[in-house]
């Protein structure tokens, strides 16, 4: 198990394919993703990255949360999570990991907060059908109807499909295909939608429906591990010369 | 510019394809690629645009509505559509409105529409 990765959804757009195919695409944005610490087995009693996403302004975060990115060496976070992680792929605190974290064609779940209907009647909330339009239904064509039986039992069963709040919960995706990645920008577009508003807040993990690929980053892709990589190239070339 | 209208304007650069000026009521005739088993052709269609929809972005489209054998048949295709192999202005249209669905109700001498004489070109500048 290795870590997931909060992203931005940014919005949706098409992609129009050599075989004609169009394929709608959400577009999720890795900004500023970074290690802000660890848990692990001896001192949390499990393993797990604390991941944090964007930047606060200083003055918007509270002293303790500012402690927190000091002792991490980071910079203040918008969004912080956590990610349960097998031990051998915990990350380094203050790594920074990049959109090749998934690559094309990788199936992953998604979970963000859906946007909230406020309190909505039976047939937005649980696809009621509604009363009829006419023969002698008044005044309550959008109704949920009965909703039991009659003195035995004398209530209504708990769990009753009635109105009341929807949206704003915690809505997970799965199975959502990565058409493609942009390490550059820090992008990542999924075939399909994502729960929440533009600008707002998912998390994205390997699809646990699916069988893992044998092709995963592991531990995960990380920024330092490219930049090294390149430096010793030119170091190496320097050298030569 | 946000990412999604900047990767947008990127996809439309990156498909490179020139779209006519036309507009609702010309007489377009596009060439749609088919494929049959492993071979590809390109299947000609043409008809009258009766509607654009969504601009000239990624997300654009238009209808053309021709009579086939005495039926009326409507195709809607996407504008930067990689199937689009051309599309062709055969005739340009001088029409009142954006969207021609009255012609839907209308057969014969009632559904023509009168040819544009004095069509100019938008950016003739550029063109030249």
């Amino acid at each position: 198990m290795r870590s997931g990765v909060i992203a931005k959804k940014i919005g949706m757009t098409r992609l129009f394919m050599e075989d004609g195919k169009q394929i709608p695409v959400t577009v999720l944005h890795l900004d500023n993703l970074q290690v802000v610490a660890q848990r692990t087995a001896d001192k949390d009693g499990y393993t797990a990255v604390q991941l944090g996403a964007g930047t606060a302004k200083a003055k918007n975060t509270s002293k303790a949360m500012r402690g927190h990115f000091a002792t991490a060496k980071v910079e203040p976070k918008r969004k912080v999570a956590e990610f349960r992680v097998a031990p051998e792929n915990l990350l380094p605190v203050g790594a920074e990991i990049i959109a090749d974290h998934y690559f094309e064609g990788q199936y992953v779940d998604v979970s963000g907060t859906s946007i909230g209907k406020g309190f909505a009647g039976a047939m937005k909330r649980h696809n009621f059908g509604g009363l009829r339009a006419s023969h002698g239904v008044s005044i309550s064509h959008r109704s949920h109807g009965s909703t039991g039986q009659c003195q035995d039992p004398g209530r209504v069963f708990k769990g009753k499909k009635m109105a009341g709040h929807m949206g704003a919960a915690r809505v997970t995706t799965q199975n959502l295909q990565v058409i493609r990645t942009d390490a550059d920008r820090g992008l990542i577009m999924v075939k399909g939608a994502v729960p929440g508003s533009k600008g707002g807040w998912v998390t994205i993990k390997d699809a646990v429906k699916k069988p893992t690929p044998s092709n995963l980053v592991l531990p995960a892709a990380l920024k330092s591990d490219a930049a090294p990589v390149e430096a010793a190239a030119e170091g190496g070339e320097n050298n030569e010369g | 510019m946000d990412l999604i209208a900047q990767l947008e304007a990127e996809q439309i650069a990156s498909l490179g394809k020139t779209i006519p000026d036309f507009k609702a009521g010309d007489t377009v005739r596009v060439g749609y690629k088919v494929t049959e088993g492993t071979r590809t052709r390109v299947q000609m269609y043409e008809g009258i645009c009766i509607s654009r929809k969504n601009g000239k972005g990624i997300a654009g489209s238009f209808t053309v509505r021709k009579i086939s054998f005495g039926e009326g048949v409507e195709r809607v295709f996407p504008l930067f559509s990689t199937n689009i192999d051309s599309i062709e202005v055969v005739r340009r249209g001088k029409v009142r409105r954006s969207k021609l669905y009255y012609l839907r109700a209308r057969r014969g001498k009632s559904a023509r529409i009168a040819e544009v004489t004095n069509y100019k070109p938008l950016n003739s500048g550029a063109d030249a």
